[in-house]
């Protein structure tokens, strides 16, 4: 039953939110509905984690959660939330119209709706459809500062995203008449899929996988299809950033890791060859990409297309060995990205300007700011001892006791050159002289003439967001909770046969 | 049923399925985007005509459904939608600068049209013999084709369609192969690509407000090399086009 209300409660928020009442109450609301949502999700992967069912009353042909449902449930909640208090600061800075800041929150709770539906739902084609709606809810908050940047970026997601689920649709088809073509006769669900797998014929199940490998992979930003990312990650609200490039990509990596399981019950099928090329090509691409970019959101977006590629190499190195490093990795993605994107909202607040070269010294302008940007810039590169670095390392332990050190071996070098790209990006930003640069870039018309002097203070809500959302990544560092710990094993169960 | 009933379903499926390769082909081909849009429409009455012959054949009852749902929401409410939310410009403009032109837009679509005959052989080897109809070489090429159709594109409305192209190739195949699926399902892919519409042509509306034209594919400016916020001629020729188009 909660995971019907978890489910109902961002549709009654987005709903709400409509009421002709005060600046404060969407922003209210949809803090509220997604606090609520946390809670509920918190407990649901409590009680999974224990073993008990939360669905026992439901259907399980339409809903089914297990300990990876349940994960990637908590996660997005968590996100949503941050993000939601994050926003009740960042939007109110922009002073929108009433009916333009309403419009955010009926997307923003789609949005956070359609996302908290994956997960649980059971049936491929439905996942399907509500993969779809995750384009389809964002791309207006993508777009939303309805600048000519932020068009581009939200056209090319939904075109390009759109390409990839039609490709992935067929897939799911592909995937059905395989199971019919099995002999089953039971209802098309994830599970059942794993115990068809055997008598599908393989042709069947491997253009279905690579199908949806390729479909559902554009929407992730696996290289080459991942052109759109940096564009939309970078053009949209910085709440809506980390939504986008902290959950929701990870929450459509879910539905491709509910393929690994099927993949691996069939006779001599290539997934983890495939997963592990496409990773590699992801992590090498992204990291060094990240030498050049010009923009710092961009920066961070680029690091997405990385960690992405790293899950998914990890799944490469064998689901069975580093499938907990890879789950360890999906927890400490979403709790650091969201926070990098949050801190480089705080950069954007005090700075206005997205370029990386024209600002200089920023730690004696926005103390806060900046050093919200450098513990965000250690913790996604993987520095000692915040969460991030744990994940990266058990997965590359994994892959050494696997003996895949090629693969292992270009995995490390990447993530080092990812660290290095980063890392002099945001010391440049913080610590970097002032004055040579900043004469270089006075007369460019991207930098904001407003950007030397704008020194607002951060609103409340920012800091708390910052501070909620680095609670995990320091934690997560040293300590995985008792019941973290059941969760992420049971997960790992999930992704083998 | 008996078999000279059946042979005469199979055929007309062929020439149904037959005529809606033909369509995708126009719609590679036509540069007016009203045109495309009738294309369009005339495609998706054909992807409803196959699901009744597949229906009427196999004795499949819900496929007549998802024939209903699919003549209701593409035909009638996607151009009511357009008409409601597009900006009129998206239905006057004629696309004269095409990335290739026609001969070889089509001889490449002619290509992909062979390309999916082969990627859906495999597939259909697989299969039992009653789901080896026509269907699914020519849904893989209705989705070859429109994804080619967004590529060679640059007008809103032309990029919109070719999306909705994909969709109705995965369905044409999909209402063969997967012919048992749940109805609720295909009633709710069918609702997806009325979302589709409403939220393209919201965007399209920001962009023509925004940039002055609906050719989307002059939208250019975000990458990694260029410090610009955009490249310059590409500017200027929307100036230019938004001149002219006001002076109309």
């Amino acid at each position: 039953m909660s995971i019907l209300i978890i489910l109902l409660l961002p549709l009654i928020a987005a709903v709400l939110v409509c009421l002709p009442l005060k600046k404060a109450w969407a922003p209210g609301v949809t803090v509220v509905s997604s606090l609520a949502t946390l809670i509920l999700s918190a407990r649901v992967a409590w009680l999974v984690s224990a073993g008990n069912s939360v669905t026992a009353d439901l259907s399980a042909n339409w809903i089914a959660v297990d300990g990876l449902s349940a994960l990637i449930l908590v996660l997005i909640a968590f996100v949503a939330t941050t993000a939601a208090i994050y926003s009740v600061g960042y939007m109110a800075h922009g002073n929108l119209k009433l009916g333009k800041l309403r419009l955010y929150y009926i997307n923003y709770n789609l949005f956070v709706f359609s996302m908290l539906a994956i997960p649980v739902l059971a049936e491929p084609t439905l996942v399907w459809i509500v993969v779809e709606l995750t384009t389809l809810a964002s791309a207006l908050l993508v777009s939303f500062e309805n600048t000519r940047e932020a068009l581009e970026a939200a056209w090319k997601y939904v075109v390009l995203s759109l390409m990839g689920a039609g490709m992935a649709l067929f897939g799911f088809l592909v995937l059905f008449a395989a199971m019919q073509a099995s002999g089953s006769t039971a209802a098309y669900t994830w599970s059942h899929l794993i115990d068809a797998a055997p008598l599908m014929p393989p042709v069947l199940l491997q253009t279905a996988f690579l199908l949806i490998l390729i479909g559902l992979g554009t929407k992730v930003g696996l290289v080459p299809m991942h052109t759109w990312l940096p564009d939309a990650h970078s053009q949209a609200p910085s709440p809506v950033c980390a939504l986008l490039s902290g959950i929701e990509t990870t929450s459509i990596l879910y539905v491709i890791l509910r393929l690994f399981p099927v993949m691996q019950a069939a006779p001599n099928s290539h997934a983890e060859t495939w997963a592990i090329v496409l990773g590699l090509i992801s992590v090498g691409t992204a990291a060094f990409l990240l030498l050049q970019v010009k923009d710092y959101k961009r920066l961070f977006a680029f690091s997405t297309v990385e960690h992405m590629g790293i899950i998914l190499t990890a799944l490469g190195l064998g689901a069975s060995v580093a499938g907990y490093g890879a789950m360890q990795q999906i927890v400490s993605h979403c709790v650091t990205k969201s926070f990098c994107f949050f801190a480089a909202g705080a950069v954007l607040l005090s700075v206005e300007t997205r370029q990386i070269s024209s600002i200089r010294g920023l730690i004696r302008q926005s103390p806060i700011a900046s050093a919200a940007l450098v513990f965000g810039g250690l913790a996604i590169t993987g520095a000692p001892p915040l969460a991030v670095f744990l994940s990266e390392f058990s997965i590359l332990k994994a892959g050494l006791t696997q003996k895949e050190y090629l693969a292992t071996g270009l995995l490390a070098v990447f993530i080092v050159v990812a660290f290095f790209g980063i890392m002099l990006h945001v010391n440049r930003m913080v610590f970097g002289a002032k004055e040579i640069e900043a004469d270089e870039h006075a007369n460019s018309e991207t930098a904001s003439p407003l950007h030397r002097f704008t020194a607002s203070p951060l609103p409340v809500s920012c800091k708390l967001a910052l501070v909620v959302a680095a609670v995990p990544v320091l934690v997560f560092g040293f300590y995985i909770p008792q019941p973290l710990n059941e969760l992420l094993t049971q997960a790992a169960a999930a992704l083998t046969k | 049923m008996s078999d000279t009933t059946n042979q005469l379903l199979n055929n007309l499926n062929s020439l149904v399925t037959g005529l809606f390769l033909l369509t995708a082909f126009g719609i590679v081909a036509m540069r007016q985007a009203r045109g495309v849009l009738f294309l369009f429409i005339v495609q998706s009455l054909l992807l409803a005509a196959s699901a009744v012959l597949l229906g009427l054949r196999y004795t499949s009852h819900h496929l007549y459904g998802v024939a209903v749902v699919n003549l209701i929401s593409k035909p009638i409410i996607v151009p009511w939608l357009l008409r409601k939310t597009s900006p009129s410009e998206v239905y006057t403009r004629r696309e004269v600068d095409q990335v290739l032109n026609i001969p070889t837009a089509l001889l490449i679509a002619l290509a992909l049209a062979i390309l999916a005959y082969f990627l859906g052989l495999p597939l259909l080897n697989a299969v039992a013999p009653e789901f080896r109809g026509p269907n699914v070489p020519i849904g893989i090429a209705g989705l070859l084709l429109g994804a080619f159709t967004i590529t060679v594109r640059r007008e809103a409305l032309p990029l919109l369609i070719g999306l909705l192209v994909m969709e109705n190739g995965a369905f044409l195949a999909g209402i063969d192969i997967a012919r048992n699926l749940k109805m609720l399902i295909e009633l709710a892919i069918a609702t997806d690509g009325l979302i589709i519409v409403f939220i393209m042509s919201v965007l399209t509306r920001a962009v023509q407000k925004q940039v002055g034209t609906t050719a989307v594919g002059e939208l250019a400016s975000l990458k990694e090399t260029t410090v610009e916020p955009a490249d310059k001629p590409a500017n200027h020729r929307n100036d230019d086009e938004r001149i002219f188009n006001n002076a109309r």
